[in-house]
This record gives C-alpha cells, structure tokens and sequence, in this order.
C-alpha cells in the first residue's frame, strides 16, 4: 500500500527558475517525472513534473513557464502520482485541455479509473496485424493507399494547403464495409488556431459525430508545455475507448509539427545536446512512444488508428519532423501544392504517399480481387506520364511518339478524373477502381503488363459488355 | 546493496556501489527493474536502466547482480520471440496480459519443457570445450546439438540419454578429481564474442531468392551487408525477405526499435509461411528479438547483442546462420540518447564518438569459422544490417561508420520507390565485394554467370548515360541502337530487377531461374540488334510479343522454368529472325 499520498511533501528552497524549469533543494520521497504543484507567492497554482531528481536538487518542469515565480515565497508541493486522466464512458462528447480538464462548461467526469498518460508498450507477439479496409469514399487513398484499422497514416501537409478540409471529409465518411461496429473519434488539436480548431468542431457538430468524440484542445495560444501533454492524453482516452469499451477509435492529432517545436523548446530549456537542426536526439523515440500506440491486440475487439496532421516547413520532406515521423509511421499522403495549384482537389501527392498496411486490408473478400493489379499498374502509368511531362517540356510534346503522347494526355486524365473529387462526394471502392479502368482503356492493351490477363477480360470496359 | 542518488530518463546513478564491475547487471528499486552499469565513480554506480524509470525514488536499493549482461542458450530458442533482454514475450504475454508490465520477468528457455536428448559420446571419452555431446531434435528443421561450455575439459563420467528439461543435469565430467555436471542449457555474456579454432574469407552464396542480390550484387556466407534507405524504401520488406528466404539453416530476426505493427505481421507471416526447399513452416528456423521504438531505449543495444549471440552459437554447431537487425540506426540513437545523459563530449552530430567501434564490434561478429572442437566442422554467421538516414542523406555519421565495416551495400533509393520498383536497390550505387567469393558457387550452377552480370550492368550504366541526353533532346531524337538500348535496359529493371514481394511465384526466385531471366533478356538483345542491322525498324522490335512473354517470365514457377524458358527461347529465334524476313 502506498500511503504517499496522505502526506504531503513540500519543498520551500528554490534555488533557480528560468525557461520553465525550477531548481529546487531535494525533496524527499519525490518520484522521477511525479506531477508537482507549485504555489506562488499570490496563491495561484502551476502544474508542473520533476525531471530529474537526486539527492541533491530536484528538476522540476513547470508546464506554463514560471513567470511570476519567485524563489523565497514560491513551494513546490508533491502529489505523489505522475500525470494520470480520469476516463470513464461519460468522456465521449466532452472537450478538454491540454491538462485533461474539461473546458466545455460542464461538470468534471467521474472516473470510472485513471490511467498514466504514457501508456504501456503493446507486446509485440500479442499484436494483431491491421487487416480491415477502411473506406474513406476518397479515390487516391482507397484506391492506392488504403488506410486499415490500427494503421498509423499521418498526413503531410504544407501551410495553406486543404488538409483540414481532406480530414473532415474522411471523419464524415469513413466506414468500414458490412459491419456496424462502435466507433469513436478522438480529436487532438495541438497549437493549432483558434479558427482551425473551431472549424473541426463545427464540423463535428454538423454531422452530428460530437457525441462520439472525445475532443482535446491546445490552442495557440495556450501553453507551450501543454502540447507535450496534449496527444498523450488522446491517446489514453483512445487507448481506454479501444481497449476497455471494445470500441474503434480514430485518432486525428493535428498539428504536429507544434508538438515537435514544442519538444525543441523544451529540450533547450533543459540545456540538453541538440540534433539536427536543434531538436532532440530523442525525438524519434518520443514520436514513437505515441504513434506506436496505435494496433490491434489479440482477443481484444476495439482498435486504434491514428491520422496524426503535420505541416512541412517549407514543404521540405527532409526536414526532422516529416522525416522522422515517415520512419515511424506506416506510410504518408502527402500534399502536393503543384496539383493545389492546378486546382485539384484533395491534391494528393501519389509518387510521394504510401501506406505500408494497404496489401493486408484489400484483394478479394476485402475490397474486390484486381485491386493490387490496379494499384501497381495505376502507378506504372502515371510515373510513365509524368516523366514524358518533365521531359516535353524541354523538348515539346511534338517531339514525342505517339505512344508517349497517349500517356502524356493519360497523366492529365488520372489526374482530373481518378485523383480530382469533391469535398461532399463519396466514392466507393469499386467506383474509384472502375474509374482506373477506364483510364486504361485509353493505354495499348498490351502495355498492361501488371495486370493478370483474366482481370483485363473481366474489368477493362471494352470486354464488359 | 547501493541505493538510487539520481534519476535522470534512463540514467540512474547508485550510490554505496563499491565492489560492483563495470557492465555489472543490477535491478533498480522495489519492482527490480534490469540495468547495466556503464561506468563506476568511488561508491557511486552509473547505471543505464533497460526499463522505464517513471516513478522511481531518490534512496530506493539496487542490488548488483554479480553477472555481466548474458544470453540463455540452449534448446527452446527456436521459434521464440524475444525482447530486447531476452525475456520470452509470450511468457510475458500469459504472466501479464497485452501490455508489458516494467519489472515483469521471463526467461528465455521454457524450463518446463522436457527435449529428447540422444548422447553422441559414451563413458570414458575425453571431451573438451566446444565438443559435441548430444543433440536434440528442436525442430524438423534444426536439431540442436549440444556443446560442452567454455572452460570445460575431463573424461565423460556419466552420460543420460531420454527427455530432461533444460536445467536437469545429462551428464558428468571428471577432471583431475572434480565432478562437473552439465546442463543443456550454457550461459555466455553477449558483449563477448565467442571462440572458434580459425575464421575463414567468406565463400559460397548465400541463396535470397532475391535476384538483384544473388545475381548482381551476391552476398556470401559469413559476409556483412549494410541495407540504408530512406523512409518509404521498403528497408522492412528487404530484410523479412532476407530472413524468410535466405537458404541458411537458421535465420535470426531482429527489429530494433523499429514498427510493433511489422513486427506483428512478420511473426504471423512465419507462422504461415513454407520454406522453398523443405517445405517445413518457416519459424521452424527463426529466431525473433522484438525492441519495438516505444519500448525502452538502451535494450535496443542489448538485443542486438543478444542476437548476434545466439546466432554465434548456433554456428558453433556448425551452422549457417543469417542475421538481420533492423535498424542499426536506433541502436545508434540510443547510444546518443545515453551519451547525451552521461555528458560525455558528442562526436559528429552528436553521436559518441565511440559509435564506429561499437558498430564495429557488432559486424565483426559475422564471420566464416572453424568451429572449436569435435567432430571438426564449419559454420558462419551472415549479417545484414538496415540504416536509417536521415532526410535519405547517406553522408550522415551511421551510414558513414558502417561502410566503413561493410563488405555489400544494397542502399535503397527514394526516386525508385516513388516509382514503385521494389526492391529499391539501386544497381549504380549498390556494390558487392562478395563477387569472387561466390565465383566458384555461380560457375559450378551457371557457367556464364560472369559475363552475363557484367554485360548487363554494362547495358544499365549505358542507360544513366543516355538518359541525360534523353531529356535533352526527346527519345525519339536518338539513333535506333540507342533506343534498342533503352528497351532492352527497361527490360532488365522491369522484368529481371524488379521482384514482388507480395507475388506467391515471384516472392522467391531460385538462382538458376534468375540466371535464365537475365540470359533470355541478354538473348533478346542479341537478336533485336541482328534485327536492327538488317534493316528492321525499332518499332517492330517494341511492338514484339516476345516483349510481352519476356516481361511474364516472372511468373513462372521456379520448378518448370528451365522448361518452359526453353520453349520461349525458340519462339523468340522464330519470331524475331522472321521479323527479320519480312523486312
């Protein structure tokens, strides 16, 4: 039994503040990353987390900075616990801080349990491999890069570019076919506008998904720190969804990116090595702690999916944040801002997105058997017609063959007709192959080389009839 | 018995340590959690911990272990899933549930389980280290053969043949008036390499099924291959495909903090899938160690030397053993992690400027040997290694340090995964030093093999050249053997380099069939180019069926190949020699 938390222990000697982080004389008994109160000297009350701690000084990161914090009148109190949400089924329909306390007007939920906000590693032998298609009704991701459940697909975005508007529209139609099942949504918004973030929940409302949504805000204007916790605490409420009331959770974390700068501010305010670019060495495994939360488990019912958002700064794919998220992640849809340009929408990047889970979540018996077929030829096709494009450009479309100006005009067909749709229409799967086919009805038949010939005779629309 | 003065993420500092050793395992706090002391101070211990310190206290004990980090060895291992210290995860799964529980403790080697041991020996030999006393069949596939432990020499006093567990004695050992009883279970620090009687060059192929590897750039027994590629590259899927096809008695798997969600898919995938020559499932011969990136850090160091352990063991008993690890990279981070904490002064990019002799001392474990004792016999570890650079910018410290090791570089590359060629082995940059060590392999199964590789990486560097005066001035600008060129190099990328994965036929492509592919593309070409000089024109070449039959070749399964590529060979002289005619 751990009484630690009938007493309280309390820390007077302070003996540095700066950045967000107080040193303070040691504190018996505290624990490493325990959650701190500390009281100023006008009775308000910060939040913080010891981060180190030693027989000599303890670390103490105050989430809020530690203006108006003074080093004679200031205490640090102990509360025994590192940073725990309250869940029960009554946080379904409810919107939260950063700090999980609910910012909606009502009353605190009453919890059912709490749970530590880092969660605990999934055993990867207990692992369910994702395998069940998910119909988003959005042609370049079904048709050739299927989300499945359990996946982590994050979105990668530049500024000003409609990923807010392509996420809205896969929260209203995604479905996953022939199966009413529990689903969920949490929604994560971390340093992202006030406007942005209220445009997602209007949405919501709209559709009316507010009653299955569990909604945690960070806005811009709110503390840095708190975007640490912010995704953390998604992910728990996600996790207990998921795991305790067998539901299917969709996770949308967006901004990213925020988080990311918010962990390099930190990690400077703690004087610790840069890497790339000034971020932390650990990044990667702080990203990966969170996305790995994502799966499926064996014997259990619920899922979790992450679509984290993030934008590209300066639309580099390079840069620390996209690159280190596409080695944890299962793929990326990419924007691109050259398809924006033209007016294509969702203008999705099909050269640059991937998802890693799609072979297991389509084919027969999942979406329909000439999927893959369809998939790799599609691809075959473009990357073919975007390459004489580069090159007609220099040398003019004359100067090419015929066989290459029927892909030319291929490339700009795939990309009005397959990748081109609206916001508000939903296509599905057999819709957004069939519109591959008769894209290749425009192509040599024999240069269908990807595609099994018993497809060709069933699907390609000259034999369909 | 020393007690917790610090605690900073994954660095603890002990105090009242005196009497510890440097790499000393010890257990951390009341729930015990596994660490390793990294450096000693006076009476204070650092200590790296291998679990997560959430929650532990300034004054909480540790408790020093008396033994370095080691690996459990024995029957059992086959078939197993590991974490990063060697810790049964489907152990850990019965005792504690989905999630892992800190603290929480497994061993590696079922000790329930009883394993039909048949002695080789009798009473009275002179045995000593490395001997072979017994075997036990683990599997169909391996059968285990046990070895008297490191140190170990007398005259057999008394040898057990039947069903024991792995901690039940078998037999007993006399020297100079001591008895010592073994077990079928041996321990052996993992930082340690093992001994052998005399290491080897590398030599004969190491089968993949994979052609861009068997066929251009060869990887032999007990060689080192490094694999770097950015995101998106298909790293994951090289390296399962390695460890699934690779035709070496037993097959290592090492994920590194790296996607628990893969780790899931290549564990269920071993449970379904056969190997090509025996027909038995394939983690009849597979050994898994699963350091997911969410799970703690500095273990990723300790799984990669747990791997390399048992594979070195398992040449021991004369084996070829393939190990894969991916990826190295994380490894690597952890080190800087760890370093950063210790604040020793950074090298390049932050890393410790120890990380190239740590690598090192991890890839020199690969090697071609003669094991220690008797009977006399050979076995080799093979180790293929992923990288993770990144921004895809090979200059960087990780990839740099491992070429420097290396012997075969397979580096991947992004423009051809946006494309879609799988594997994303780039044939201009990747090389193999491995190429007359499989020489006599190639000759003796497919004579010709030399000229037939060198002629066709020929045709693909003529074809980067052309390329750049392609986008210049058009395609169609060029002279018709140039364009016979630029066919004849697509048919070489699309229809012998690139391979499908996911394709039940293609999956895995014996060698002689990739010898064939290759030889019937080199044979188009022959032909094309009579055609060309007599006067036919390059569009009747491209608008050959033959192109089409060539590009199927793939699907073909390996045992009719040689068959039906013959057919297709006569077909081709037919058609293209006709078309010849008609011009």
């Amino acid at each position: 039994m751990d009484f630690s938390g009938l007493y309280v222990k309390e820390a007077r000697a302070i003996r540095k503040a700066k950045g967000a982080l107080l040193v303070a004389e040691s504190i018996p008994g505290i624990k490493f990353g325990e959650i701190v109160d500390v009281q100023l000297a006008n009775g308000e009350v910060k939040s913080g987390q010891a981060i180190d701690i030693s027989e000599e000084a303890a670390i103490i990161e105050v989430f809020g900075g530690v203006s108006e914090v003074d080093l004679i009148a200031s205490r640090i109190r102990c509360k025994g616990e590192t940073l725990k949400l309250p869940v029960s089924i009554d946080i379904l329909g409810r919107i939260f801080n950063g700090m999980g306390q609910p910012i909606d007007g009502g009353s605190s939920v009453v919890p059912e349990d709490y749970l530590d906000i880092n969660g605990e590693p999934v055993n990867p032998a207990l692992r369910q491999p994702p395998a069940e298609f998910i119909e988003t009704g959005i042609s370049p991701i079904d048709g050739l890069n299927a989300l499945v459940r359990g996946q982590k697909l994050p979105i990668f975005s530049g500024s000003g570019l409609p990923h807010n508007r392509i996420v809205a529209q896969i929260i209203r139609q995604a479905t996953v076919k022939g199966k009413e099942e529990r689903f969920a949504l949490v929604f994560a918004a971390i340093g992202i506008s006030y406007d942005d973030a209220s445009f997602f929940m209007r949405n919501l409302e709209r559709t009316g998904a507010l009653e299955r949504t569990v909604a945690f805000i960070n806005t811009a204007s709110d503390p840095v720190i708190e975007r640490i916790s912010t995704p953390r605490l998604a992910l728990t409420a996600a996790e207990y969804l998921a795991w305790k009331q067998n539901m299917h959770v969709l996770v949308i974390l967006t901004d990213m990116t925020n988080y990311c700068e918010a962990l390099r501010e930190l990690s400077s305010m703690r004087e610790e090595i840069p890497s790339r670019r000034g971020y932390p060495g650990y990044m990667y495994t702080d990203l990966a702690t969170m996305y790995e939360r994502a799966g499926r488990i064996f014997g259990k019912e619920g899922s979790v999916t992450i679509m984290p958002i993030l934008t590209m700064p300066d639309d580099d794919i390079t840069h620390p944040i996209p690159d280190l998220t596409g080695y944890i992640t299962e793929g990326q849809i990419v924007l691109s801002r050259n398809l924006e340009r033209k007016g294509i929408y969702p203008p999705i990047d099909v050269f640059l997105s991937l998802s890693r889970m799609m072979k297991e979540g389509i084919g027969p018996g999942k979406t329909r058997e000439d999927h893959n077929n369809v998939f790799m030829q599609s691809y075959a096709a473009y990357a073919e017609g975007c390459y004489l494009r580069e090159i007609s450009t220099i040398i003019g479309a004359e100067a090419l063959g015929e066989r290459d100006r029927i892909y030319l005009t291929n490339a700009e067909e795939f990309e009005r007709k397959f990748i081109a749709q609206g916001e508000w229409q939903k296509r599905t799967v057999e819709d957004t192959l069939d519109i591959a086919w008769e894209l290749f009805s425009t192509l040599p038949e024999e240069d269908l080389k990807l595609i099994r010939e018993e497809f060709i005779k069933k699907y390609l629309p000259k034999y369909r009839n | 018995m020393g007690r917790i003065w610090r605690v900073s993420g994954p660095l603890v500092i002990a105090d009242d340590m005196r009497g510890s050793q440097v790499y000393e395992v010890v257990e951390i706090g009341e729930e015990g959690l596994v660490g390793e002391i990294v450096g000693l101070e006076g009476n204070k211990a650092i200590i790296q911990a291998h679990e997560d310190t959430l929650g532990l206290r300034v004054g909480e004990v540790v408790r020093g272990t008396g033994t370095v980090l080691s690996a459990e060895l024995g029957p059992g291992l086959v078939g197993s899933i590991y974490d990063g210290l060697q810790k049964s995860l489907l152990a850990l799964g019965e005792s504690t549930g989905p999630f892992i529980k800190r603290g929480a403790k497994a061993s590696a080697l079922p000790r329930e389980r009883k394993w039909q041991f048949t002695p080789e020996v009798k009473v009275g030999d002179a045995v000593s280290q490395g001997d072979i006393i017994g075997v036990v069949p683990e599997t169909d596939l391996i059968q285990h053969r046990i070895m008297v432990p490191a140190g170990v020499k007398g005259t057999i006093k008394e040898i057990r043949q039947g069903d024991y567990t792995v901690e039940e004695p078998i037999a007993w050992i006399r020297h100079d008036g001591d008895v010592k009883e073994l077990t079928m279970m041996q321990k052996w620090p993992v930082r340690k390499p093992r001994p052998y009687k005399q290491r080897f060059d590398p030599s004969g192929l190491l089968t993949t099924g994979m052609r861009i590897l068997d066929y251009m750039f060869p990887l032999a027994l007990g060689g080192k291959a490094s694999i770097p590629g950015g995101f998106g590259t298909g790293k994951t899927v090289a390296l399962q495909q390695l460890a699934r096809w690779a035709q070496t008695h037993l097959n290592i798997y090492v994920g590194c903090g790296e996607r628990g969600n893969e780790m899931a898919d290549v564990l269920v995938s071993f449970r379904q899938l056969k190997d090509p020559n025996t027909g038995r499932l394939l983690q009849e011969k597979e050994i898994f160690i699963a350091n997911t990136s969410n799970m703690p850090v500095v273990a990723r160091e300790s799984s990669i030397f747990v791997g390399i352990t048992m594979a070195e063991y398992f040449r021991d008993m004369g084996y070829d053993v393939l190990l894969v690890a991916d990826s190295t990279s994380r490894w690597a981070e952890a080190m800087r992690e760890m370093s950063g904490r210790l604040e020793e002064m950074p090298g390049e990019e932050g890393f410790p400027s120890y990380m190239g002799s740590r690598l090192s001392s991890f890839y020199e474990r690969a090697g071609m040997v003669e094991c220690l004792g008797s009977p006399g016999r050979r076995g080799s570890v093979t180790v293929a290694g992923a990288v993770s650079p990144p921004g895809a910018d090979f200059s960087e410290p990780v990839t740099q340090n491992t070429l420097r090791i290396i012997d075969a570089l397979y580096s991947l590359d992004v423009s051809l995964a946006n494309k879609r060629h799988f594997p994303t082995i780039n044939w201009l940059t990747s090389y193999s030093l491995y190429v007359d060590a499989v020489k006599d392999w190639w000759n003796k199964h497919d004579p010709g093999w030399e000229d037939t590789r060198a002629n066709a990486l020929k045709v693909l560097q003529q074809e980067a050249e052309l390329e750049e005066i392609v986008r210049l001035v058009g395609p169609e600008a060029l002279p018709e053997g140039d364009k016979l060129l630029l066919l004849v190099a697509r048919m070489i990328r699309e229809d012998f380099l690139q391979q499908s994965a996911y394709h039940e036929v293609d999956t895995y492509c014996a060698p002689v069939k990739a010898g064939l592919m290759l030889k019937t593309i080199m044979k188009f070409y022959e032909l094309a180019q009579e055609m060309l000089s007599s006067r036919a024109g390059i569009d009747s070449i491209r608008s050959s069926p033959m192109v089409y039959r060539i590009s199927r070749m793939k699907d073909i399964p390996n045992e009719v190949f040689e068959e039906r590529v013959k057919e297709l060979w006569s077909e081709m002289e037919q058609s293209l020699t006709a078309g010849k005619r008609i011009s």
